[in-house]
């Protein structure tokens, strides 16, 4: 395993499924009435947030809790840049604290993979911009693999708002090294620039019509509109929207029974998830944030139990 | 004060040697005559000093990412006897006071001519014309008009500056980027690498667009119109055409489009962050071609130095430009002479008479001759080097050369028959 995760190539199929079977003996402990283990007493660990996300950093700290780390949150939303600080001072003044292990998460591309050449402890990418959320598509795979088993063969549809979403561009490549074939389906105005060559080497299929696409989906994962994206001219309305994407209830008659649903929320009931989807057996949302814990349990222990601890 | 520089091989071919006296080329052919200084130029050519149409020298305003005077020094290093500055500094150059202040920093280094660049719209703001008539009228004689940084994106207001700069043959150089079709924090070319990394993507199509319609605004005012740092094959394509039709219209490459292309991001390294953006290879090869066919008139450097923490931002945040004064010449002998794409003369053409002749610099880009004014650049053609940023005169480091060997040194510039580089170094 490379010593950050900034993206999906930086684990391999062995890797993830090795997260995998450590995350579930992470989910395991979940359960019981104490959740401490003491894989990470006496690490510190340092949640930076660029950008709110009260869900992933919760994810992250209880995490970091439930393996006896030291868990600081820092919110560094907006100091660098309106104080005339670079991105590298303020990372750097962090980790003089004397720290084991960042969590980084930014509005900004790359910032992660930046970051991580300016320190020298492990990097956990916890979203970059529109690029990546690693833990998050780690989370989704180890979902659907509790769900369906191997993914081997499996078929995933993964729709919406593919240019802006980090989750997409995570999700495709974990999920074709775990073996799925992955479906990207989203109006032409929301996939990424250059689509074409990407899911020809990327060995993903792309598709505009989702009544298409479901039929053959063993597994359908809705991405969040932006409603900023709305003024945008992504789409003219969100009526239009659903209508041409949304998960309606008359999709949901379409899928087989049993074909989990996955959104990384926060959803938007009644643009791209209907309320009956979204609440409907299938639905694994909420089996998502308990893995999500899980997942990062095993990211971090993967990561930071073998590492010497700074003084 | 004589120098005599000894059996130099000038543009066109020919062996020679150049008896320079009081700031004038006195005489040409086999000289025996005694000088205060002898250059051996034996394996050297001699070209006539390079011209940048395109320099950002940050003073007034960013003197610590580089000042006129550093500016000048790495313009010399770099071969060159006279640079244009443009207009984004802070504040903006468009007042014929602030051209004037500009060019008395350049006299006062004494490197290179500094001719200011006078900005289109006051503030850059894009909205009422600067005051281009005043400029064009001071001591610092203003030729050259940009709003660089920013696009002229109003069509009506790019209308009326190539109009009212014709009253003193001056020039708009535009930067064409349509700010709707590239968004506001449009920093990577778009394509299938933008997707990937999640960048907002910067689309050939949003300087195409502008390209071709200021060459149509140019043939409506009977005006000049420069393309600045043409990016891409359909820009190239759009000045061909615009030129076959008998359109004024000049074109410029960087060093840094006609090498670099747009995989360089793939690690989100900003030093690689440059508006416009580096392209993929198929618009570099086309860049190529175009500059070697006189499509593109001139390489200008768009010379941009930035503070060390002005860079360490995350991608999308970090400063555009990079550095390309010192290695300007290099970059070309290395990609258009070796590949046999240019000679000699081509690079004299496009990188010192061609420029000048845009600007409307006099004493400039001059052909090497009796009684023209020695503004003259020493070339190794031969030589290999190794760029090392530390290395650089500029006040700044961001340079994308960094480690890479490229062929050709510039040995010594000549300003009016002094020297400001022997050896290499600032003299
Ligand atoms: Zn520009």
């Amino acid at each position: 395993m490379n010593r950050h995760l900034l993206s999906i190539d930086d684990v391999s199929a062995d890797d993830i499924q090795e997260i995998f079977t450590t995350a579930a003996e992470m989910h395991d402990v979940q359960r019981r009435q104490v959740k401490k283990l003491p894989a990470l007493r006496g690490r510190t660990v340092i949640n930076l947030f660029f950008e709110d996300s009260t869900r992933t950093r919760s994810s992250f700290e209880i995490a970091g809790k439930w393996l006896s780390a030291d868990v600081i949150n820092l919110s560094a939303k907006g100091s660098s840049a309106s104080k005339g600080e670079s991105l590298r001072d303020t990372v750097l003044t962090v980790t003089a604290m004397g720290i084991d292990g960042l969590v980084v998460r930014h509005s900004a591309s790359g910032a992660a993979e930046q970051i991580s050449r300016w320190i020298d402890v492990p990097v956990i990418n916890a979203g970059d911009g529109t690029h990546e959320h690693p833990t998050q598509a780690l989370l989704d795979g180890y979902t659907l693999t509790r769900r369906l088993g191997s993914l081997e063969g499996r078929h995933v549809a993964i729709v919406g708002d593919l240019t802006h979403s980090r989750v997409f561009r995570s999700n495709v490549k974990s999920l074709t090294k775990l073996g799925a074939t992955v479906t990207a389906v989203a109006p032409p105005t929301l996939m990424p620039a250059g689509v074409g060559d990407w899911s020809k080497t990327a060995g993903f299929a792309t598709a505009y019509d989702l009544d298409e696409v479901l039929p053959q989906a063993d597994a359908v994962m809705m991405l969040r509109v932006q409603r900023e994206r709305m003024s945008g001219g992504f789409f003219p309305t969100a009526r239009e929207y659903t209508v041409g994407y949304g998960l309606t209830r008359e999709r949901l008659a379409v899928l087989e029974p049993g074909t989990p649903i996955l959104h990384p929320g926060p959803m938007n009931r009644g643009l791209e998830i209907s309320a009956d989807a979204a609440d409907a057996l299938d639905s694994v949302v909420l089996d998502q944030v308990s893995a999500g814990v899980a997942v990062r349990m095993s990211v971090l222990y993967h990561l930071l139990a073998g590492e010497e601890t700074s003084a | 004060m004589s120098i005599l520089i000894k059996g130099a091989t000038l543009p066109g071919g020919t062996t020679t040697d150049v008896l320079v006296q009081d700031g004038t080329i006195a005489e040409l052919g086999a000289i025996s005559a005694k000088a205060d200084q002898t250059i051996d130029a034996d394996g050297l050519r001699l070209l006539p000093g390079l011209v940048d149409l395109h320099t950002h020298l940050r003073e007034p305003g960013r003197e610590d990412a580089e000042t006129v005077l550093t500016g000048s020094r790495a313009a010399a290093v770099g071969g060159y006897t006279a640079v244009l500055a443009m207009a984004n500094t802070n504040p903006v150059t468009d007042t014929g006071e602030a051209a004037e202040r500009v060019h008395d920093l350049g006299r006062a280094a004494g490197l290179v001519d500094v001719q200011p660049v006078g900005a289109v719209t006051k503030g850059l703001a894009g909205q009422e014309l600067a005051e281009i008539g005043l400029m064009a009228r001071s001591r610092a004689r203003v030729r050259v008009f940009s709003d660089d940084g920013r696009c002229v994106h109003d069509p009506r207001v790019m209308r009326r500056a190539l109009e009212y700069v014709k009253a003193f043959g001056g020039v708009v150089s535009q930067h064409s980027q349509d700010p709707s079709l590239a968004g506001p924090s449009a920093c990577c070319h778009e394509g299938e690498l933008s997707g990937r990394l999640g960048l907002p993507g910067w689309p050939g199509v949003a300087e195409e667009v502008i390209v071709a319609r200021d060459v149509m605004l140019a043939r409506h005012t009977g005006s000049r119109v420069h393309v600045a740092h043409v990016s891409t094959a359909g820009s190239v394509e759009v000045v061909r055409w615009a030129k076959a039709q008998g359109i004024d219209v000049t074109a410029e490459v960087t060093p840094h489009h006609l090498l670099l292309t747009t995989d360089l991001l793939s690690g989100y390294d900003p030093t690689y962050k440059v508006n416009p953006p580096l392209r993929p290879d198929e618009d570099v090869q086309a860049l190529r071609e175009a500059l070697a066919d006189g499509t593109i008139d001139a390489v200008a450097t768009d010379h941009a130095p930035h503070a060390r923490h002005d860079k360490e931002h995350a991608f999308v945040d970090a400063a555009f430009g990079m550095l390309g004064l010192e290695t300007a010449l290099p970059v070309v002998t290395t990609v258009m002479v070796e590949s046999g794409l240019l000679d000699w003369a081509g690079v004299a053409r496009t990188m010192s008479t061609r420029p000048a002749e845009i600007a409307g610099l006099e004493g400039h880009g001059r052909p090497i001759a009796v009684g023209e004014p020695a503004n003259l650049t020493l070339v190794d053609p031969a030589a290999q080097v190794v760029v090392d940023r530390a290395a650089s005169v500029s006040l700044s480091r961001n340079n994308p050369w960094h480690d890479r060997k490229l062929t050709g040194r510039v040995i010594a510039t000549l300003l009016r028959g002094t020297p400001t580089v022997l050896e290499g170094a600032i003299a």
